[in-house]
């Protein structure tokens, strides 16, 4: 407990939080309004059929059609999602999709997360696991997602327990699970990797077994490089959940927004970028999520390039 | 403060959560079709669970569909169907194949390359009569026919949707590398801005995008008279479009699957029936089911998806011998850009059957007209961007 204590867990001054948390979120603003005026000003100087170089585009059209104006995207989004009566605000059907992909990657976020955790420890611990595993690791990211979610898709189809039917939008979980998992997995492994030779010394002259060392050396420094993991899983999570919601068909997530609206974009073009907007939204809500567990365990964080 | 803050992560992961079963929980209610019209609740047992892939995601091309689940026709003919809609890599003859589905709707020449590629399967029902895709290109393009192709960036979406072009322009004997195929995306931007010279539309969904974009030219709509449209209906290249696809082996074993094919079938009749009489209903029926259309595109597409369907000379559904052999005549001749052909060799004679189109009309009996003699469609009026 005091090897702990006094090697692992020397906690951060706090006083500084307020104040910085506050200049973040001011810059972050800072740089959302830049980007808007960014957007503004291309489309007002930029060329109409945007830059072209040796037959590929490399800066985008400025016409209304390929960059609609911010404030028209703005008023669009609290604008009718069409014009039947009854139909909500897009920013609220907007948001209702990305509420239920959000869903979605937590689920695949918390599977991923727990398998990739559960590899990295037994891949620390049986060396032959390491050896076994960690290709298979690497090699199952690159099987591409396109093919493998339809698959996917029908075998859940054919799953029944009893009355018990596998909902589709478990499948985009599983596929958004086994984006996620990765990125735990080898961070994980190389955090149990990583204390330094001296504390395991250390361990060992206490009699330490492989557990209480696992508990009490390893899992602590393994925190400062599971937490970006997390973030990166997290990441991994949301795009997998809104591929494989297009390439399952799943109707209520922003996936099949990003498509039917897109469909759409001819003749309002724009409305084809809430669901954009949605979709980073989303990103930075799950992020922003995400961030709070580094919170919780900002203790463990020494070292952590922030 | 830790404490707090445990909560507050707590407390916004039950939210999210929360906010995500319910919104399940309304799929779920959203999806199944067939119920609608049935006693509800313990009655279910008898119905006979059907799967039915679409093409694509819910709109009025399938609105006799959605109104027969909504009129409660399924559940008349002891039917719970299902309504799968696809909008992405599922390939609903595929999906017919491996046994997700029970019937598929699917164009015919898109099923005879799946066909030639080992799958079983049988069209029971040409319910749309006549092709529906056009080639759009602007009226001081010079293209005013297939034989203008020649040189040209020609658009289309890929995925099965291009062999009527090449059809047509074998037809007119131009090789397909004669021309530069450009992949369409959703929406006719490309066109609109100039990347593709003719791009793919179909009469009742792209057609209408390009009318409801507004010209920067003018500040106003597109109108028609600014564009040429080849309709390939009016060339050899036409091919037949959406069909209903069942399992051909189960039709050969199974009596009871051949039974659901044909209460499918008379249901299906009866909805788009209900779609020609009542086309402004079928609309709002498709909205309901989930279709992301404002009313007025919504409206414009029930009323062509009518236009190819009615009237039907044989009856709604027969398939027509002539119209089949031109599709497989297409389809044998067409070579992609890459030098690929559909089709090789003819399709066997299990690749389509009116045994139970026929029978279902028959039992439907002078109740339903499934000719639509008189059918006469109605004027749409589109708006900027189909809300």
């Amino acid at each position: 407990m005091t090897i702990e204590q006094t090697s692992l867990r020397a906690g951060r001054p706090r006083a500084r939080g307020t104040a910085a948390r506050v200049r973040a979120t001011a810059l972050g603003l800072l740089g959302l309004v830049a980007v808007a005026v960014i957007w503004e000003v291309y489309k007002v100087f930029g060329p109409d059929d945007g830059v072209v170089v040796a037959g590929h585009r490399i800066l985008p059209r400025t016409t209304d059609l390929a960059m609609p104006h911010v404030w028209e995207m703005v008023a669009r989004l609290l604008g009718p999602t069409t014009s039947q009566a009854g139909a909500a605000p897009l920013w609220l059907t907007v948001a209702q999709a990305a509420l239920v992909s959000l869903g979605i990657a937590a689920v695949g976020w918390v599977v991923g997360t727990v398998v990739g955790i559960a590899l990295g420890v037994l891949m620390q611990m049986v060396r032959v696991a390491e050896h076994g595993l960690l290709p298979w690791v690497v090699l199952s990211q690159t099987v591409p997602l396109i093919a493998f979610a339809p698959v996917l898709k029908n075998w859940g189809a054919q799953i029944e327990v009893g009355d018990w039917r596998w909902p589709q939008w478990l499948s985009v979980a599983v596929i958004a699970s086994y984006l996620a998992f990765f990125p735990v997995a080898v961070g994980m492994l190389k955090g149990l990797q990583s204390p330094p030779r001296t504390h395991l010394e250390l361990m060992h002259t206490y009699d330490a077994g492989r557990w209480a060392t696992l508990v009490k050396v390893r899992l602590p420094a393994a925190v400062p490089y599971l937490l970006p993991a997390l973030r990166l899983g997290v990441a991994s999570a949301v795009v997998g959940t809104v591929v494989a919601e297009v390439s399952t068909g799943f109707m209520d997530g922003i996936g099949r927004q990003l498509v039917s609206f897109a469909g759409q974009a001819s003749g309002d073009p724009a409305k084809a970028w809430a669901p954009i907007f949605g979709a980073v939204v989303l990103g930075l809500v799950a992020a922003g999520l995400v961030g709070l567990i580094g919170l919780a365990l900002r203790s463990y964080r020494r070292g952590e390039a922030t | 403060m830790k404490m707090t803050r445990r909560a507050f992560t707590a407390g916004a992961g039950g939210m999210t959560l929360a906010a995500f079963l319910a919104a399940c929980g309304d799929s779920n209610g959203g999806n199944s079709g067939g119920g609608g019209g049935g006693g509800g609740g313990t009655g279910d047992g008898d119905l006979t669970p059907v799967k039915l892939q679409l093409q694509w995601l819910p709109q009025a091309q399938f609105a006799g569909y959605f109104a027969a689940a909504d009129q409660g026709y399924f559940a008349e003919e002891g039917l719970e169907v299902e309504i799968i809609p696809s909008g992405g890599d599922i390939v609903p003859q595929d999906a017919l194949a491996s046994g997700s589905a029970d019937f598929c709707i699917a164009w015919v020449p898109k099923v005879l390359g799946s066909i030639e590629q080992g799958a079983n399967l049988t069209n029971i029902a040409q319910i749309f009569q006549r092709s529906g895709t056009l080639q759009v290109a602007f009226a001081d393009s010079g293209i005013t026919s297939v034989a203008d192709f020649e040189g040209k960036r020609i658009g289309s979406w890929g995925f099965g949707n291009e062999w009527e072009i090449f059809a047509a322009m074998a037809a007119e004997g131009l090789d397909s590398t004669s021309v530069s195929i450009v992949t369409q995306d959703f929406n006719m931007n490309a066109f609109l801005q100039g990347d593709i010279d003719a791009a793919q539309a179909m009469t009742y969904n792209e057609w209408a995008q390009v009318l409801e974009a507004t010209n920067p030219d003018t500040g106003a709509l597109y109108t028609p008279e600014e564009f040429n449209v080849i309709a390939y209906q009016d060339t050899s290249g036409a091919m037949l479009q959406d069909s209903i696809w069942a399992d051909a082996g189960r039709l050969a074993d199974d009596p009871d699957y051949e039974a659901t094919a044909v209460a499918l079938l008379k249901a299906v009749i009866r909805g788009w029936v209900y779609a020609r009489d009542n086309v402004e209903a079928a609309a709002e029926i498709t909205i309901a089911a989930g279709s992301d259309w404002g009313p007025s595109h919504e409206l414009w597409m029930a009323n062509e998806t009518n236009k190819l369907i009615w009237p039907a000379a044989n009856g709604i559904g027969v398939i027509d011998t002539a119209a089949w052999q031109q599709t497989v005549a297409g389809a044998l001749a067409a070579v992609n850009e890459q030098g690929q052909h559909l089709i090789t060799a003819e399709p066997p004679e299990t690749a389509w059957s009116n045994d139970y189109i026929e029978q279902a009309i028959s039992d439907l009996g002078s109740d339903v007209d499934t000719l639509g003699d008189t059918y006469e469609p109605i004027t749409v009026t589109l708006v900027e961007g189909g809300n």
